[in-house]
């Protein structure tokens, strides 16, 4: 159930698209105004997540550390896994982004008998890695589309991908490395006993979404040819805000765009805004400088209080009568 | 909002990247690119016809191009029959290119619209075309 509905929701959304464009002929609901939307949703979803995160509160500094601290001048200081400056949590902020370090250190607990084992576990890592860059190197190709003229960049990393010449159209790296890196974290959820009992439709819907979106684009490059000339017009259009609409070019790339329009709409409501969120870890971009700087909760309001010197100075009189003991014969 | 100049710079940052090809589209027309039939061959043909069907050769003349590289090499033959009967030589250079002899005009032209890096030319270029008007 946990997977079979995600999987029903995917293959009934790519069956809608599909349907909707071959039969009902709504290109302009699937090509323009679910995209727009979607991408509205997009922007306004993600900014609103991190105004939330932005305004909420921060009561310690909270910095995970794997280093030595910044302590005496003879003591190593590991500026990156334990920073004291704001640049230096730039940095882990940035190899943490690019290479997912704290995944890298992601342990595997097993009991062994009586004893508890530790060991590396670093599939998750790699997989994780290959698909994200993946998934980045696919998007800057996808500019293609977008841009008039090309830039030599984005032509230029369309050729690196191919670089092995296979087949024609000639087959992306990324395209192979994309479709693996999602099996196999799929196939994690799905074999590994104790992930699977974690693992919720919410996990499994982003991947096979996921999944849809590349099967769909792939499909589309080798086997549902569409038009590509008339795709670019199209996403031209839709980026210069003058949708121009082509019925004829294949319902494939409406299945295709519909799938990536409610990746995008999803995106900010889901788990997948971990991509905003990871820039507002405070357990990551923090400095461990609590030593240096005093960390006050912003949120702190003043606070009435009475102390007890106070008290003592308005009752003392009244203390001493009946015999209390005080700390100051005032 | 604690740190908030921080996070206002981020979310700008955020809307420039997201929005990047709205940017560079702004108040932008979109040229079609220009493909040009103008060559001496098409230009004496009675029938302005590829070798298959406007709508296919768009989308799949690449692959096409393939199965003929794989018919040619590998298998030997040497003949296409198109889905009307007629028979073509299975060749990039003399085929393809005679007819649309005028190759920046009408192939890279198109290629470079759609990004699309085509390294065939760097051994087909269609020399024995070009020099002499696209006629064998
Ligand atoms: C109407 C535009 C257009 C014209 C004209 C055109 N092409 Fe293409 N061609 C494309 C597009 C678009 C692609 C990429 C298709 C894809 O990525 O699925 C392509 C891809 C190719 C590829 C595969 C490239 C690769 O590595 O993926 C070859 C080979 C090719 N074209 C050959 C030719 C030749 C030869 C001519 C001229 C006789 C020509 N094309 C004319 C649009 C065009
Ligand atoms: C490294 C050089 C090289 C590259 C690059 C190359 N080819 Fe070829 N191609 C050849 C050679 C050599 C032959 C064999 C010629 C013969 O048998 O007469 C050939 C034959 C062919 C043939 C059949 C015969 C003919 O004369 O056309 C086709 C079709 C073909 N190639 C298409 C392509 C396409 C499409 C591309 C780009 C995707 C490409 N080739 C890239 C070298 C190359
Ligand atoms: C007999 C001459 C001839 C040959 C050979 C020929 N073409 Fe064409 N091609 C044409 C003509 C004429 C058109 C325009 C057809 C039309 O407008 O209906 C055309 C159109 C095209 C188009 C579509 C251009 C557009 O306007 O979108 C492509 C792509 C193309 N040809 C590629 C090829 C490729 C690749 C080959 C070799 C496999 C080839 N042609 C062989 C004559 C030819």
């Amino acid at each position: 159930m946990k997977i079979g509905l995600p999987l029903l929701a995917v293959v009934a959304l790519a069956a809608l698209a599909w349907l909707g464009c071959e039969y009902l002929r709504l290109q302009v609901l699937f090509g323009v105004v679910l995209p727009y939307l979607a991408l509205l949703l997009f922007l306004v979803g993600f900014v609103y997540r991190v105004v939330l995160w932005g305004r909420s509160a921060v009561p310690f500094n909270i910095t995970t550390t794997c280093g030595q601290q910044k302590s005496l001048p003879w003591v190593k200081h590991d500026r990156l896994e334990n920073p004291s400056s704001t640049t230096g949590a730039i940095g882990r902020m940035i190899l943490e982004v690019l290479l997912f370090r704290s995944l890298f250190r992601n342990l595997r607990t097993e009991k062994r008998g009586a004893r508890i084992s530790f060991g590396s576990a670093k599939w998750l890592w790699l997989g994780g890695l290959v698909f994200h860059w993946s998934l980045l190197v696919v998007l800057l190709r996808h500019l293609r589309l977008f841009l008039e003229p090309v830039p030599v960049v984005i032509s230029g990393i369309g050729a690196v991908d191919g670089m092995f010449q296979i087949g024609v159209p000639v087959l992306f790296l990324t395209d192979i490395t994309i479709l693996a890196a999602l099996a196999f974290l799929f196939a994690r959820r799905v074999l590994a006993p104790r992930i699977r009992y974690l693992s919720l439709p919410a996990d499994y819907f982003p991947l096979l979404l996921l999944l849809g979106v590349v099967i769909s684009g792939i499909l589309m490059r080798y086997a549902f040819k569409v038009d590509m000339l008339q795709v670019k017009e199209m996403m031209l259009g839709l980026a210069s805000l003058h949708p121009q609409l082509s019925m004829s070019a294949g319902s494939a790339l409406y299945v295709h765009i519909f799938l990536v329009s409610v990746l995008f709409a999803y995106f900010p409501w889901s788990k997948l805004m971990h991509a905003g969120g990871i820039f507002l870890s405070p357990t990551r971009n923090m400095p461990n400088n609590s030593r240096q700087v005093r960390h006050i909760n912003p949120w702190n309001y003043p606070v009435q209080v009475h102390s007890y010197v106070e008290y003592e100075d308005e009752y003392r009189e009244k203390m001493r009568k009946v015999g209390l003991p005080l700390d100051k014969e005032g | 909002m604690h740190k908030g100049t921080r996070i206002i710079a981020f979310i700008a940052v955020f809307l420039i990247i997201a929005t990047m090809p709205f940017l560079a589209n702004h108040g932008q027309a979109s040229a079609d690119p220009e493909v040009s039939l103008d060559t001496p061959a098409v230009n004496e043909m009675p029938v302005k016809q590829c070798i298959e069907p406007l709508q296919d050769m768009r989308s799949e003349h690449m692959q096409i191009l393939d199965s003929w590289r794989d018919r040619v090499v590998r298998e030997g033959q040497t003949t296409y029959v198109n889905s009307v009967g007629q028979p073509y030589e299975m060749s990039l250079d003399e085929t393809c290119l005679s007819c649309h002899s005028n190759r920046e005009q009408f192939c890279d032209s198109c290629h470079s619209y759609s990004g699309v890096d085509v390294y065939c030319w760097s051994c087909h270029d269609g020399a024995s075309n070009n020099s002499n008007g696209g006629v064998e």
